[in-house]
């Protein structure tokens, strides 16, 4: 599950000049004078392979050219949060022995059709360049990014020893890439495709690993929408002795997840269940699932349930005490079904499920799991002014019975700021809170205020708090709270929130970490955009889509920092109000704007 | 703006939008609406901020994945009723991918044929209308909303014809 990860620490410093003049004596070897640089150059590296940080080694790398250097060769994972910050030349120019790649491409309001397909974020001249420089690479992690076929196949191609492939939240590729990479990778470790949109050609994937043992751990391909060959699937799960996790889609039945279980259960630590229906409604008698699910002895985690059929769910009664983390979040499970199972649910750290359970479902889950972490409620029926099973009654209920509670996304659809208060005091905890009132600008609905007093008690009682997205109706009050106790934050999300400009003024002088802003349809226009340009060199970027803002300041803006990529993304057919900008997207870039970019994309 | 990704189409050309009429032109009216309510309200000075806009379908909003959207609609079977005929159909919504495909099934299934449509006047001229019950109970005409909404508010479907069906047509 790996939903908005949040990253530890900043972007990699892979500015192209060394930091510091060589002559300044921040050399802490005093005695390098006296050995040839080679031998100090090995010492260094002999070091400085054993940091992992990311952190750490941007700290080090700045010591001196020569530590620059040496930490440029030992660097072996990269992370490069915004794929438009640098170019692939860029990358293997500094990084010489590069063998994993974390890279991250569209913002986050893509995933709400907030920006017109085909914006970028292509993986191609990212594979095509690490192909040549790279052929050691073992892992390849991307989210949000553009992959084709062939760049699977690239990737399949140039890397003999690949082992790890994870894409989250990606598109543009289909079954038949997965193929070529199942075939290919000979050594391929983990192939996990995470909520990533792969169309259906109709290939026969799961056949095309190779015949022989495996060194597979971990297969995840719940989000595939295509039908795959079950004997095929068996057979390899038979012959991959490392196996731990499993994510099957909702084309493997209950039967077939049975006949699975029974085969490789107890070597399983995560398991995504297919389908939890009965697929062939036929009068024998069904299998004994509790007993597949009594086999698996080592399973932590849980996810999967489509399509359930309510009464199959006791099932898993014989795995939940072991449980550390439950998915129901693609299962409409009403308070009575889910009861008696969170019931045994004591280790769990980690849930997620919809709103159909209900407060008195989220009143179990308080009751039951003490070391919860991370909770999130989805809705079920993702509209505006439905009723709402869920409320501050079951987040109240959370705050008492859940006090180790670090993260938390909850969409409802009324919220009180008494019980965000409440949350805040007894969850001093939380890093990440994402609270989503569905009704646009709603007030608490008890008292009718606005929801200022309620977000302010977390932002300044939360003090570890580094994520926040905000909703309900809120005024520059709420946004002043965040300015002046929201030192930690990195992450922040506005939607239809606040009244004037002043209320973007204060974030942007008052969060210091703040790295990634992300604004629609909120009344913050030019005199705000102004006042953070202090900051934009050190954010990731700014997504300000629906607000106030003129082509004017835009271009100001782009004008007086060159190293800054501001994109305004509209349709070009906008001939009604050519100063009125729809969508601002800007980042700092090493290499200037970018070659790949659309028609209805302007780069200032 | 939207960007609604249909299975990579954008369908909006496509769509079939029924209704009676006058009621044609107020869908068109809510859906340009919701496409443009964002900068309808910034555009103006005069707007004022206060007042919450019309609650349409906002693009984006909530904001959760279409991926987790479509996997809410759970029941994709569905039982066709069709006026006349001794027994009822099952289909899986799910299979179709708009709403031609899915009266091309039904056609096939009760061996008729829908009559020429109209986004303004429905289906005319043979006396064939379809029509299904939403999530709320009420009987709506087939093809009122777009296409990856109707699995999830669709609870049955019925083939009206004969004198409802006529009835419905001079209506319109």
């Amino acid at each position: 599950m790996s939903e908005d990860d949040e990253d530890q620490s900043p972007a990699t410093d892979l500015r192209s000049q060394p930091p510091c003049s060589p002559n300044k004596s921040r050399n802490c070897i005093s005695s390098s004078q006296t050995f040839p640089d080679h031998v100090l150059e090995n010492v260094l590296e002999n070091v400085l392979q054993f940091l992992d940080s990311r952190c750490d080694r941007n700290a080090a790398s700045l010591v001196c050219k020569l530590w620059w250097k040496v930490e440029g060769l030992t660097r072996s994972e990269v992370f490069i949060g915004n794929c438009y910050a640098l170019s692939p030349a860029r990358l293997t120019q500094r990084f010489k022995r590069v063998r994993s790649l974390l890279l991250k491409g569209k913002p986050r309001f893509a995933d709400f059709n907030l920006m017109p397909a085909d914006w970028g974020a292509n993986f191609a001249p990212w594979v095509s360049t690490m192909a040549k420089a790279y052929p050691w690479l073992e892992k390849v992690d991307l989210k949000r990014m553009f992959v084709t076929d062939d760049d699977l196949a690239l990737l399949a191609e140039s890397f003999p020893g690949f082992k790890e492939l994870i894409l989250v939240c990606c598109e543009g590729f289909g079954t038949s890439g997965i193929a070529v990479v199942a075939n290919k990778c000979r050594k391929l470790k983990v192939l996990d495709l995470i909520e990533s949109d792969v169309t259906d050609d109709e290939v026969d994937w799961v056949s095309c690993f190779p015949e022989d043992v495996t060194c597979l751990e971990s297969l995840a391909f719940d989000c595939v929408e295509a039908p795959i060959n079950f004997k095929a699937l068996e057979g390899l799960v038979g012959r991959s002795p490392l196996l731990r996790k499993l994510r099957l889609n909702r084309f493997v039945s209950l039967e077939e997840v049975h006949r699975l279980l029974l085969l490789g259960a107890p070597q399983l630590t995560s398991l995504g269940t297919g389908s939890f229906s009965r697929g062939d409604q036929s009068q024998q008698e069904p299998p004994d699932y509790a007993a597949a699910f009594r086999a698996c002895k080592s399973v932590v985690c849980l996810s999967g349930f489509r399509e359930l059929m309510p009464e199959y769910l006791p099932a898993i009664l014989p795995v939940c005490a072991n449980l550390t983390s439950l998915n129901f979040s693609y299962a409409n499970i009403s308070p009575d079904m889910f009861k008696p199972i969170i019931h045994n649910c004591h280790k769990l750290q980690i849930f997620w499920a919809l709103d159909s359970i209900c407060d008195e479902g989220l009143q179990a889950v308080a009751a039951t799991c003490k070391e919860l972490r991370e909770l999130r409620i989805f809705p079920f029926d993702p509209r505006e002014d439905t009723e709402g099973p869920v409320s501050e009654l079951g987040l109240q209920a959370i705050s008492e019975g859940c006090r180790k509670l670090e993260s938390l996304l909850y969409f409802c659809q009324h919220m009180t700021n008494a019980a965000l208060i409440a949350m805040s005091h007894n969850c001093p905890e939380l890093t990440v809170f994402r609270l989503c009132i569905m009704g646009r600008l709603r007030p608490d609905h008890v008292t009718g205020k606005a929801m200022d007093e309620g977000f302010g008690a977390i932002v300044k009682n939360c003090k570890k708090l580094t994520r926040l997205a905000v909703s309900g109706l809120l005024t520059d009050q709420a946004f002043r709270y965040m300015g002046e106790y929201g030192k930690l934050i990195r992450t922040l999300s506005v939607a239809f929130a606040g009244d004037s400009d002043m209320a973007l003024r204060h974030v942007l002088e008052g969060c210091p970490r703040l790295q990634k802003l992300e604004i629609r349809d909120s009344p913050f226009g030019d005199v705000a955009l102004r006042s953070g340009m202090h900051r934009y060199y050190n954010m990731r970027f700014v997504w300000m889509s629906a607000c106030r803002l003129t082509m004017g300041c835009c271009k100001d803006v782009a004008r007086a920092m060159p190293n800054l990529v501001v994109e305004v993304i509209g349709s070009d057919d906008d001939d009604v109000n050519r100063d009125y900008v729809e969508t601002l997207y800007m980042y700092r870039s090493l290499d200037g704007p970018r070659k790949d970019a659309p028609q209805f994309v302007t780069i200032l | 703006m939207a960007y609604e990704k249909v299975n990579e189409l954008n369908l909006k050309d496509t769509e079939l939008r029924l209704g009676l009429p006058g009621s044609g032109q107020v869908k068109e009216e809510q859906e340009v609406s919701c496409v443009r309510s964002n900068k309808r309200q910034h555009q103006s000075d005069n707007e004022e901020e206060s007042t919450p806009p019309t609650k349409t379908q906002i693009v984006g909003w909530p904001p959760v994945r279409s991926y987790r959207k479509n996997n809410n609609s759970v029941v994709s079977y569905v039982k066709v009723s069709m006026d006349g005929a001794p027994y009822l159909r099952k289909i899986d919504l799910k299979t179709y991918k708009n709403y031609s495909e899915l009266l091309k099934e039904l056609e096939n299934m009760f061996k008729f044929t829908i009559g020429e449509y109209s986004e303004r006047e429905g289906y005319r001229g043979s006396g064939v209308v379809p029509t299904y019950e939403d999530k709320d109970g009420d009987w709506m005409l087939v093809g009122d909303v777009p296409w990856d909404m109707f699995p999830s508010s669709c609870k049955r479907l019925r083939i009206m014809k004969g004198s409802d069906a006529l009835a419905l047509d001079s209506a319109l």
